[in-house]
This record gives C-alpha cells, structure tokens and sequence, in this order.
C-alpha cells in the first residue's frame, strides 16, 4: 500500500520512526524545533520527542557539528541539519576532517555513524554564497557516504538507512523538491546504499543523474521520445558508493552516456563518472562521454543568467542529440 | 513552549542617552538632522517598495528589509567620514542608501539587471559599492566580521607602512545578534585586539535571529558587551531607535577608535519591524510586542524632536515624504527599463580578472567537440 506524501514529510516519517526505536538518535541544527524547521522537515517533533531530543542551536554550524561528532564518540548517532548546505562550509573542518576520518585514524576504535542533512543545490536567485552543489566538492573526501534522493520513497528510505548506517552519510535535499508530493510506502522499508534506479528504461542513449536534475532528465527524455530518441534514466540515489555497474551495464546496450551533474565540471562526480565509464565501456562507446554541470562560473544572481547557469532539460536534450550524433 | 514564553519581550531597548547629557547631535546644524531625518523616510519608503516588488516577483531569492532599523545605520554613517569602510550582512539595503548609493541602482540589483550595483549578479544580500566604500552585503552569517578586521588590517597598513604617516581610517563592521554565535566573530575580535585594528564591531541587535530570539541562542544576552572584555577591547551600548542617540555614541567610539587605533564592540538596540524575510509568518513573538516598538519608530521619533525644536512642521514633513516617494517611484521606474544581463556578455565575465583567452567555463556540452574550453586560447 502507498499513499502520497511531501518529500518533506517522507524525511520527517524518516527521522521520526528511527527516534522513536532508537533513543541514541536526535536532531539538532538551527530553528529544527520551535520553529519546525526553516523548511518545515522537522514538523511536530518538538512536540513529540522534546527539547532534549530536538535541539535548536544558535548560528554556530562549526560549533555544533563538532558537538555532534564528539558525541558519536561516546555512542549517540546524532542528526545534523543544516538549514542549506551552502552553510556547511563554516563546518567544513569538522564535517571533513574529523567525522570521515575518525575511524581510520584511531585504526578502527571510533566510527562516526552521524548524517549531515539539509537542502543542496540553487534554491532559486539565492546568488553566489546561497547555492552550492556540495556534492562536487565534498564527494572527494574518503570515508563518508553521500546520499542524494530525488524522490519522496527514495528519501524516506534511504534517510533511514543514513540513520541506521555506522558511517558518516551526507544526505543531500533539495528545497526545490520538499513540496514534491509522491507515492510513498505505508509499510516500513530500507532502501540500500549503492543501487541506482533505471527510472525510464530506454534503447538508444544513458543519461544519469543525482538528485534533482533526474527531473529534469525524465522531461528530456520525454522531449527526445517524440523526436524518436529513446534514452535510458538512470537515478544514481547515492554518489559514494557509486553504483557504476548499472550505468556501466545500461551503456553497454545503449553505445552513449550523458551525465547530467548540477554541481561544477571541474573535478566532481560528473566527470568520476565519465572516467569510469571510459574505462569500463571503451569499446562499447560509439562517442566520449557528455557532462552536462552547471556553468563554469559563481551562481549569478539575475533571473536570465541563473537559467543558463543550470542544467535544465533543454540542455539536456542538446548534449544527448550531440552524442548521439542526430543535433 | 508558547511565543509569548520565547519571544524577547518588551524590554529589549536601552533608554536614550542623549536627552541626559549633552549631545552631539544636537548642536549639529538644523540641516543634517533634517537630512538623516529624510534618510531614515526614504530607507523605509524603499523598503515598503522593496516588498511590494518581492511580492509582484520583480524581485527573487532572499530579501530581508531593515524597517525598523533605520536610525543604526542612518546614525552610523553619519559618525564616520565617508572614506570610512563599511561592511555589513545581507540585511544590507539601508547601509547601502545610507552610505550613498543611489536607489536606483540598489534597486536594479535586487530586479537582477545590469544596471544594478553589481550588474544584477549579487541580488539583494550582496550589495557592493566600490566608489562609497561599501564592501558588501554577505550573506553567510558571520562572513562579513574576519572581512572587517581585514579592511581595518588594510587601511591601517596603507597608511602606516606605505604612506608611512598615521592610521587614518576607521571601519564600520556590522552584524546581526545572530552572528554573535559565529566563531568567525571571536577570531576576528581577537586578532583585531591583538593586531590593535581600528574597527567597530556594530551589533545591530534586533532580538531575533530567524525565528531564535537572542536569549535562547546566546550567552550573557542581556550583556553581549561582557563579550569586549574577553578580546580587551571597548564597548559601548546604545538605544538604536534614536537616531542621534546613535550618532552621539558613535561618535565617541570613533573618535576614539581613530585617536588609538584600536578595535571597539557596539551593542545597538533595536527591532525588525517586520519578519526575517519575505516568508516569516513571525509566530515566535506577539503582535502585542510588536505593537510596543513600533510605535515609538526611529522615524517617529526624530521628526518629534524636529517639531519640538521647531525646524519642521506638518507640511515639511508631507513635502518631504512626498518627495522620498518620487524618488523610490523613479528608481523602480529605472530599474524596470535596466535591461537584464545579456548571457553570453556576462555569464562567464567578472570570474577572473586576467583571463587567459576567451574563458567560456569547461561545462558546456558544446565543448564536446572543442576539448579544453578553457585553456590557452
Ligand atoms: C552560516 C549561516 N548559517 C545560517 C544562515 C541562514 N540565516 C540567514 S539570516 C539568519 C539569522 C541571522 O540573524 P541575525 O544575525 O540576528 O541578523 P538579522 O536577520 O536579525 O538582521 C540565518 C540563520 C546563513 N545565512 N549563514
Ligand atoms: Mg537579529
């Protein structure tokens, strides 16, 4: 049985049902409780867990998330929201270099089963300092798992096995999709690490993609079917671990490959991906890998320059009929 | 826990100074106090306007208004000299039309066009104005306090070791009480003690940060000047919705910030009038307390005085506001005819200031067939 639901409320169905069977498990991050949350993802669990459980913290991102992952030390498996990503920068320190690090360092004494979630990605003319794409320039670091859904099932299930894993998960949201409203499970459910989706099942070329831009890959497809281009959508759910053998396993019956990656080109899960897959699909490629990732540039502000700025189905449908040899 | 429980209450605000003792302000010609008089009229004016535009989408993102603030940074500026940096957070509209910058380009760059003060690429937390030393709106919490230690760091060196006379300059560094929990702020005052840097920590302290008032996110929040102590430096506090009462406390600080060169920390109290941003519903205070601030606005007050000291009347006042209104009108008619940025003009201009070649980014699937997009060229 389903029944549809925000992915906002999937995340909060998430968070809520791992609480209530694990009270090593709380949440803390700036206006989660009195306020529900900037967003509104931590609706009602002040109420349900209290204050000691759901913490509202002061404006101090390195502060708190280094108190979170001191707290992992002795055994709790704290929740961290940060109300944007792009605010996680003031943690860097802690979120980088001592929770994915912790367990290598003390040679296996101390994991840090902690997740760092919040919204990730372009909100909408938030500007330069408001929208990053961390997934570009946190996937590099060794030792966490990154998790970035693009549906509400996906993100409730996959939020509660970043709960229950041992290992530090960044869970990237989206803002952009919190309203989303889906078929959800009425059922309890986990969803793996590491598999990827074939949302759109397809014939003549690959796109992948991570979290909201899978959105804008399905509108392309839908596009490209009518022009006769029949593209395979795959859904990556988790960056690290990267599920590289169902691209690998779709461009092998497809011959092309574009991924489609919102954070910068320059080193960043888009091109780990196109080297992957040159590597494992040499012969099976009948053209290089496409990337398409926002522009090379800041996030502008103006409305007319933050469209050119993000992949969007139009540029999308561009690279796949460029690959494909039919632009 | 109920709003009422949380909220700040309604004695966040200090009593004036100035009618105690004697004022600076008010041996200032009747001219300037009828100038910030018109400031603090036209902030809010751009500011109503400001909203209206967010609420017709000609403005995007996130915008936070300073209705209510406006006697902080109108008696701010007016206690520095105008080559007296500024840098503030992204609450930054009034520090920018305070400072001088015309509101037509403060308005443009919020309708993101290339007439605005940065081209439409900042938005409204990022306001930027070379020519009236105003280094910024920032928009991440905090970022602006190690900036300011570092203009401080800047203007000083300049005028010591390169022009090898005497510290000149004093900056401006504002913050929200949000920012008082920002570690970013304690490194910044203790190396602007250490370095003994001629800035001004300004805590534009509103009571709120989001929706958090300043009791449950900070130490000592009755007292954040306690906090000067720590860093050895002075402080001051000073009832924010006066706008001479500013400007005399300003002035003694920077008087004595210039003569020492030396780091101070501000305590001004104050009140957002309205939500945090375009989309708070404000359920963590009442409209009851509100109501208690607002009634006794900055504006309200300094025209009182005015009429008391006779150098206004009713008319003036009318005349004035009439003439603020025209002037908002005709920067919202500007920035409406400013074009938007043209894409290939702009999108890849200002990321470097050397480029090596044309730089069109390494992203673009066009590239496809041009390998190195981005390489010498
Ligand atoms: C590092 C960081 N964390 C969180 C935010 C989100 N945020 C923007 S404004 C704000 C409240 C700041 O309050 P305060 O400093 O008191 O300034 P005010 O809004 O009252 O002017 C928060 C939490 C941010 N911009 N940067
Ligand atoms: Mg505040």
């Amino acid at each position: 049985m389903t029944r549809v639901i925000e992915y906002r409320d999937a995340l909060n169905e998430a968070m809520s049902e791992e609480m209530r069977r694990d009270q090593r498990v709380m949440l803390l991050g700036e206006e989660v409780a009195e306020y529900d949350g900037a967003y509104k993802v931590s609706r009602g669990m002040l109420e349900e867990f209290g204050a000691q459980r759901i913490i509202d913290t002061p404006i101090s991102e390195s502060g708190f998330s280094g108190m979170a992952i001191g707290a992992t030390m002795v055994g709790l498996r704290p929740i961290v929201e940060f109300m944007s990503w792009s605010f996680s920068l003031v943690a860097a320190d802690p979120i980088l270099n001592n929770a994915p690090k912790m367990l290598y360092m003390s040679g296996g004494q101390f994991g840090c089963p902690i997740v760092f979630r919040g919204n990730d990605g372009a909100g909408g003319q938030l500007g330069s300092t408001h929208s990053w794409c961390v997934e570009g320039l946190y996937s590099n670091v060794p030792g966490m798992k990154m998790v970035i859904p693009a549906f509400p099932a996906d993100a409730k299930g996959l939020m509660k096995t970043a709960i229950r894993d041992d290992d530090p998960v960044f869970f990237l949201e989206s803002e952009r999709l919190l309203s989303f409203k889906d078929e959800v499970p009425e059922e309890e459910y986990l969803i793996p690490f590491g598999q990827a989706l074939v949302r759109r099942p397809g014939t003549d070329c690959t796109i992948v993609s991570f979290g909201r831009p899978v959105h804008f890959c399905l509108e392309a497809a839908e596009e490209l079917a009518k022009e006769g281009i029949s593209c395979e959508v795959i859904d990556g759910r988790t960056i690290r671990p990267l599920d590289i053998d169902t691209i690998v396993e779709s461009v092998r019956k497809t011959n092309y490959l574009v991924v489609v990656d919102q954070s910068w080109s320059f080193g960043s899960p888009g091109s780990e991906i196109a080297a992957q897959v040159h590597q494992h699909c040499f012969d099976d490629l009948d053209n290089a890998v496409a990337r398409v990732h926002s522009a090379d540039v800041p996030t502008p502000y103006a409305v007319e320059l933050e469209q050119a700025y993000l992949p969007n189905a139009h540029r999308i449908c561009e690279a796949v009929r460029a690959v494909t040899y039919t632009a | 826990m109920s709003a009422a429980h949380t909220a700040i209450g309604t004695s966040h605000l200090v009593e004036a100074e100035s009618s105690k003792r004697d004022s600076a302000a008010r041996s200032l010609p009747p001219q300037t106090l009828l100038e910030w008089l018109r400031m603090m009229v036209l902030i809010r004016e751009f500011e109503v306007r400001t909203m209206q535009a967010y609420q017709d989408r000609k403005i995007g993102g996130f915008c936070h208004v300073y209705i209510g603030q406006e006697a902080v940074a109108v008696g701010c500026t007016a206690a520095v000299e105008h080559e007296d940096p500024i840098v503030t957070a992204y609450r930054d509209h009034g520090h920018a039309l305070a400072r001088g910058m015309d509101p037509k380009y403060c308005m443009a760059e919020m309708f993101g066009r290339i007439g605005g003060c940065a081209k439409g690429k900042g938005g409204s937390m990022h306001m930027f104005d070379r020519d009236n030393n105003l280094f910024g709106g920032h928009g991440i919490v905090g970022a602006q306090t190690p900036l300011g230690a570092g203009l401080a760091f800047g203007t000083k060196y300049i005028d010591e070791v390169i022009n090898g006379g005497r510290s000149q300059r004093v900056t401006l560094c504002f913050l929200g009480d949000g920012a008082l929990n920002q570690g970013a702020l304690h490194e910044a005052m203790n190396l602007a003690g250490l370095l003994n840097l001629p800035v001004i920590f300004v805590v534009e302290n509103n009571g709120y940060s989001m929706g958090t008032s300043i009791h449950r996110g900070t130490t000592m929040a009755d007292e954040i000047t306690s906090k000067a102590i720590g860093y050895g430096m002075m402080s001051a506090q000073i009832d924010g919705m006066d706008v001479m009462n500013v400007y005399d406390g300003m002035k003694e600080v920077v008087d004595e910030a210039r003569a020492t060169s030396r780091p101070a920390f501000v305590d001004i109290r104050t009140y957002r009038f309205k939500g945090h941003s375009m989309s708070d519903p404000r359920k963590y205070r009442t409209r009851e307390e509100e109501e208690v601030y607002e009634d006794d606005g900055p504006i309200a007050k300094a025209r009182e005085y005015l009429y008391d000291q006779k150098l206004l009347d009713e008319d003036g006042f009318k005349a004035m506001s009439k003439e603020v209104r025209g002037q908002v009108r005709e920067s919202i008619k500007w920035a409406d005819a400013s074009p938007p940025p043209d894409v290939a003009e702009e999108l890849y201009k200002d990321v470097y200031v050397e480029r090596w070649g044309p730089y069109n980014g390494t992203s673009e699937p066009e590239m496809l067939g041009e390998p190195g997009g981005n390489g010498e060229g």
